[in-house]
């Protein structure tokens, strides 16, 4: 039971984790109508900042200081020199386009840090558990990022539904031309979006930095991840996002650990860990599979 | 975004520049023992292989306006067939499937159909699922269904897990242990890129063919002329998959090696590169886009260990600028209509 909660929490960190990259990535495409395959790439750069940042002053704040501009900037360049040309044209070009961005990053940042993965330590005053259950210690620093992540969610609802910035926001998204003739800066609302979701990928990478080894390619995984999340959350919609993220988050780690127990009581231990090992890194996909057949426009299906 | 584009050859005079092209593939292997260089005997058929992957890509990104972003899984699901029977042949146990023994096999008439097969399976399934959806649902899904087979493939501890699946030669032909010669093998697969290539070329312009291209560029109008089109395109995604399967076996054969990595999404998305690269919905610019992209590929990483940093802004070029591809920049031809929106 205490290995039980140990794991929901497990899933929810990576939930978390998860909704927000798929936050920028589903605003991105429901406003901009921009599939963007580099969205892992910021990903990345969050961590690498981070990393180095941290690894010089010894503060991991500072590090989150640095990483979160970081990516915003780097999302806010590529948003100008080349998302922008892309907005008209079909989705098989911003593939294209976005995936020639991923092989330079990637490569880039082997030429800047190496290949030698760097490794961060989860800050000092984190660094200890605390018993949420009596007798389940749980690190406290994937409690932080768990209340992150919630917090984020909550800005962003509050963003988009209560402010200005967020009518205009869902003003671009349901009819651009409207918009702009009513006069919103088209331009430079997608431009601040974007950038938005750069740094929301970005504090992802940064938090991550103590969990995972940070070394170039380390966006891509997540980032397939993050596709499976909007897929079933319904393109374009946070709301949708948030479920899928912690749905995925949930499903993928509790099937990791309790899978090939579970067949171990219908067949026989070798062939229940093989099979549960396998079933379990099929899982997510298995159940994206499951929510496509019942809804093909995923749980939360965005309007327009 | 209109790059110069040449007029559009006659019937005729294309004809002519695809039979000189098939004559320069033919001649390619005495000409490279000629100047001493048969080393890329190796690379040239590493080239034609990558090319009857792509040119299966094509026939449903360039004619049926699938933009599928998992075409490497079922290159790999074939590869995986032809390793995986060839493991038990060698072993000598017959391989355990739902109860079924099934016996190891290392003949390549008998292997490769069947990877064909198992590779059109997967493809069914995955299309009968991806293409209730379309648009950017469709790419999303087909690659985390590839996503999903790479890491069944990896999580096969029986079968090298991670590190893939060493082969211990070839699979044999009609019971001849001939496929480790290497001009032997390069025609071999020359013969059946060129065999695939003249039968899609039918195929496109059969009516089947016609109802898939119309189907791209007006599915509305053709679903009211009454034709089933989800149907058309699972058939037309089906038997790519089964093109991509015989790439995969034998690419499987040519490297003596099946690892997962032959599912990995780079592939899928350097296929699809391939096929744009060469100018899709052309059916030959695929085989120019594989030409290309291998020789790039060689030129850059002899040049730098990190080639990739020049490739990548490269690509964002093309698509910015030269979507005609190479097809269209030697041939000519109309621009193609859009994708699926």
């Amino acid at each position: 039971m205490l290995l039980f909660i140990e794991q929901v929490l497990n899933g929810l960190q990576l939930g978390v984790m998860l909704f927000l990259m798929a936050s920028g990535l589903t605003l991105v495409f429901g406003i901009m109508g921009l599939i963007n395959l580099a969205h892992g790439s910021l990903y990345m750069v969050g961590a690498y900042v981070a990393a180095t940042v941290t690894l010089h002053t010894d503060s991991f704040l500072l590090g989150l200081a640095a990483a979160l501009p970081a990516a915003a900037a780097v999302g806010a360049v590529i948003e100008s020199g080349i998302m922008r040309r892309l907005y008209d044209r079909d989705h098989l070009d911003q593939v294209l386009a976005t995936f020639g961005l991923i092989l330079f990053f990637n490569d880039l940042m082997v030429i800047l840090w190496g290949r030698q993965p760097l490794f961060m330590n989860v800050p000092e005053a984190l660094s200890g558990t605390v018993e949420l259950v009596p007798g389940a210690p749980y690190p406290i620093y994937r409690l932080v990022i768990i209340a992150v992540g919630l917090l984020v969610a909550v800005g962003l609802w509050a963003l988009i539904t209560k402010t200005r910035l967020g009518m205009r926001i869902r003003a671009g998204a349901s009819d651009r031309e409207t918009a702009d003739a009513l006069g919103v800066n088209i331009g430079l609302l997608y431009t601040g979006v974007f950038t938005l979701g750069a740094a929301l990928a970005g504090l992802a990478g940064a938090m991550a930095g103590p969990l995972l080894a940070v070394e170039a390619g380390m966006g891509e995984s997540i980032l397939i991840l993050t596709f499976v999340v909007v897929v079933i959350g319904g393109i374009g919609s946070v709301r949708g996002a948030l479920a899928g993220a912690i749905l995925v988050g949930l499903v993928d780690t509790l099937g990791r650990a309790f899978l090939p127990d579970v067949l171990r009581m219908v067949t026989d231990q070798a062939t229940a860990d093989g099979a549960g090992s396998s079933l379990a890194a099929m899982s997510i996909y298995i159940l994206m599979a499951a929510v496509l057949v019942w809804r093909p426009k995923g749980l939360f299906p965005a309007h327009g | 975004m209109a790059s110069p584009m040449r007029r559009p050859l006659s019937v005729r005079a294309r004809l002519g520049v695809h039979l000189a092209g098939l004559l320069v593939l033919a001649l390619l292997p005495p000409l490279l023992t000629l100047i001493g260089e048969p080393f890329y005997v190796t690379l040239a058929t590493r080239m034609l292989i990558l090319a009857l992957a792509a040119v299966s890509l094509d026939l449903i990104l360039g004619y049926g306006g699938m933009v599928s972003f998992g075409h490497a899984a079922f290159v790999g699901v074939g590869g995986y067939v032809t390793g995986i029977l060839a493991h038990h042949a060698f072993m000598g146990e017959p391989l355990a499937l739902f109860g079924l023994a099934v016996p190891g096999m290392n003949e390549a008439l008998v292997v490769w159909p069947l990877a064909m097969a198992v590779s059109a399976l997967a493809a069914l399934v995955i299309g009968v699922l991806s293409l209730r959806t379309g648009g950017v649902h469709f790419i999303m899904i087909t690659l985390a269904f590839a996503q999903m087979l790479y890491f069944l493939m990896v999580s096969l501890e029986a079968y090298g897990g991670d590190d893939g699946l060493m082969l211990w030669g070839r699979n044999t032909l009609a019971g001849a242990d001939v496929l480790g010669n290497r001009t032997l093998f390069y025609y071999l697969c020359l013969g059946l890129l060129a065999a695939v290539l003249l039968a899609l070329r039918r195929l496109v312009d059969s009516r089947f063919g016609l109802v898939l291209q119309g189907a791209r560029q007006n599915e509305r109008r053709m679903r009211a002329l009454g034709f089933p089109v989800t149907r058309y395109r699972l058939a037309a995604f089906t038997l790519a998959g089964a093109i991509a399967g015989l790439a995969g076996a034998l690419s499987v054969n040519h490297a003596e090696f099946a690892s997962p990595t032959l599912l990995h999404w780079t592939h899928s998305g350097e296929l699809l590169v391939i096929v744009i690269l060469g100018g899709m919905g052309t059916l030959v610019g695929p085989v120019l886009g594989a030409l290309a992209f291998v020789g790039l590929e060689e030129a850059l990483s002899g040049l730098m260990e990190h080639w990739r940093v020049v490739f990548g802004p490269l690509l964002i070029l093309v698509v910015l600028f030269a979507r005609s591809g190479l097809h269209g920049w030697l041939i000519g031809r109309r621009p193609m209509g859009r994708t699926r929106p």
